[in-house]
């Protein structure tokens, strides 16, 4: 007999990473990076890094030298951003994709964008701004979307509320940081408090969504209470519990 | 400088090329001159609806790389002399359509035309978002059932991001064509009713056409509908909604719907 297994959580996490995009030649390259080391002491030590070699030619014998250089430095880099399948292996960091460029909060360093050059650092403290791990807390920004949300599209606002002016089309998903507004009727996916918020909340004018979720813990619409659906509705989190509750 | 129009959907079987066809018609019925595009690479249709398939002798293809001149692959209709077909390639597929090629027959033809109307393929892939790519006006086709509204929003969703004009920041004149509307399974409850697609769709009405014998027999015969039989009743719809698209304010009318006597006073509130 199959007892009913937990659901498996899936939460989001939004992590700034450092893209360092090396150069050749790379003993130039990693000279210079000494040089900064020298120059802050520890600046990677806690920052991710992530390597930039969409526009590095190099093969692969050559990239597994340069992590095994970076290491020697201090330097873990925990993927690998623009390269060929071919360029990597099992001993090697992980691909990665899709990077954006970070969202602006406060930072005097310069620009931490996926696609980031070589960071100058000049002077900065080490330990300072990078946010690394959940916002739990922090004050966060409020996006606002004027137009329906159009099946296929997929929102992403790891930082923010975000509140749509419009309906919420089946086939479309909302991923947010903080609460989700839905002035209109939600049919797709709303995924609020993803950077481990809690006390993130979703709205609706009216519930048809295909799955809510809140911090990972998730409801499809199979799970949602019949005599919800079509109504205006509030979703929120009491433990591990989604909860739903009609809005008066 | 002509307008260009595109006629797409995402969801296939719809009726993108009954109502380029029909529309095109309509509209070099009244003088204007038109050229309907096909661009259904591979599997094109718009040929056979217009009655054209046993005069094509060069087409879009050919055009785009550079084996045939424009005014060789152009077609003119024996009906309506302002009225062209440019048809797609049946041989090759839809990877020999390029951006730069489709870019410069799309030139070509709004200098020479007044109307220049692209027949999408189904889908999203290369030809749909090329057929869309340097549209001044969209025309979505959509039936009252499920899957093609939830397509159909995808593709809106497409004219907003992957085209010329959204590029620019600029806003794309997005109209919905109701097609196949049928008035007794909308009662049953068996399709969605219009409010329901407007309200999902959020774009203006262009008009609904209503399912109809009229559509099959006029595209076994080789002519569009409005050409076939201008009194049948999607003919009659698509000349109304041709005149909408031209500006003027005409009341849309629910196939099947009993009005009262002040019902026909107060037209449809299009979205």
């Amino acid at each position: 007999m199959l007892t009913k297994p937990r659901p498996i959580r899936l939460k989001g996490r939004s992590f700034l990473a450092l893209a360092l995009t090396p150069e050749l030649p790379l003993e130039d390259w990693l000279a210079g990076l000494d040089d900064l080391a020298a120059r802050s002491a520890g600046f990677f030590l806690r920052r991710p890094v992530v390597l930039d070699v969409g526009d590095l030619d190099v093969d692969k014998a050559e990239l597994h030298d340069l992590v095994e250089k970076l290491g020697q430095r201090n330097v873990r880099v925990m993927g690998i951003e623009g390269a060929r399948p071919s360029m990597l292996g099992p001993d090697m960091p992980p691909p990665m994709s899709d990077g954006r460029p970070a969202s602006d909060f406060e930072e005097p360093q310069a620009d931490h964008g996926a696609e980031g050059a070589a960071p100058e650092a000049v002077g900065k403290e080490p330990g300072q701004t990078v946010q690394d791990g959940p916002v739990v807390g922090a004050a966060l920004q409020s996006v606002v979307i004027t137009e329906p949300v159009r099946s296929g599209q997929s929102l992403f606002f790891p930082e923010s509320d975000v509140t749509i002016v419009g309906s919420v089309a089946s086939g479309a998903e909302i991923v947010a940081g903080g609460s989700i507004h839905v002035y209109g009727t939600l049919r797709g996916r709303a995924l609020a408090g993803t950077a481990g918020n809690d006390g993130a909340r979703i709205f609706c004018r009216k519930l048809e969504a295909e799955l809510i979720a809140i911090n990972g813990f998730y409801q499809t619409a199979e799970d949602m209470e019949p005599d919800l659906r079509g109504r205006a509705v509030q979703a929120w989190l009491e433990g591990h519990a989604l909860k739903t509750g009609i809005l008066g | 400088m002509g307008k260009v129009i595109v006629v797409t959907s995402g969801k296939g079987g719809v009726g993108k090329t009954t109502s380029t066809a029909a529309l095109g018609a309509a509209l070099a019925q009244n003088g204007d001159k038109v050229v309907v595009v096909d661009f259904d690479v591979g599997l094109r249709n718009l040929d056979l609806v217009m009655g054209a398939e046993r005069r094509v002798v060069y087409d879009l293809v050919n055009v785009i790389q550079g084996e045939a001149k424009l005014p060789q692959a152009l077609i003119r209709d024996k009906r309506v002399e302002t009225l062209y077909l440019l048809p797609a390639s049946q041989t090759r597929d839809k990877d020999n359509l390029t951006p730069e090629g489709v870019e410069k027959v799309v030139a070509a033809l709004k200098k020479a035309f007044d109307w220049v109307i692209c027949d999408s393929p189904a889908g999203i892939e290369r030809g749909a978002t090329l057929a869309m790519r340097h549209a001044d006006v969209a025309i979505v086709v959509t039936n009252p059932e499920v899957s093609s509204v939830r397509d159909s929003d995808r593709i809106i969703g497409l004219l907003d991001s992957k085209t010329l004009k959204a590029e620019n920041g600029e806003r794309m004149e997005k109209h919905l064509l109701l097609t196949r509307y049928d008035p007794t399974r909308a009662e049953r409850g068996d399709m969605l009713k219009v409010d329901d697609v407007l309200e999902i769709l959020s774009i203006p009405l262009l008009g609904i056409i209503p399912e109809s014998m009229d559509v099959l027999k006029a595209s076994n015969l080789g002519s569009p509908v409005t050409l076939a039989d201008d009194s049948s009743a999607p003919a009659r719809a698509y000349f109304d909604a041709v005149r909408r698209l031209k500006g003027e304010a005409v009341p849309v009318t629910v196939p099947g719907e009993k009005r009262g006597f002040f019902g026909k006073f107060f037209g449809r509130k299009a979205a």
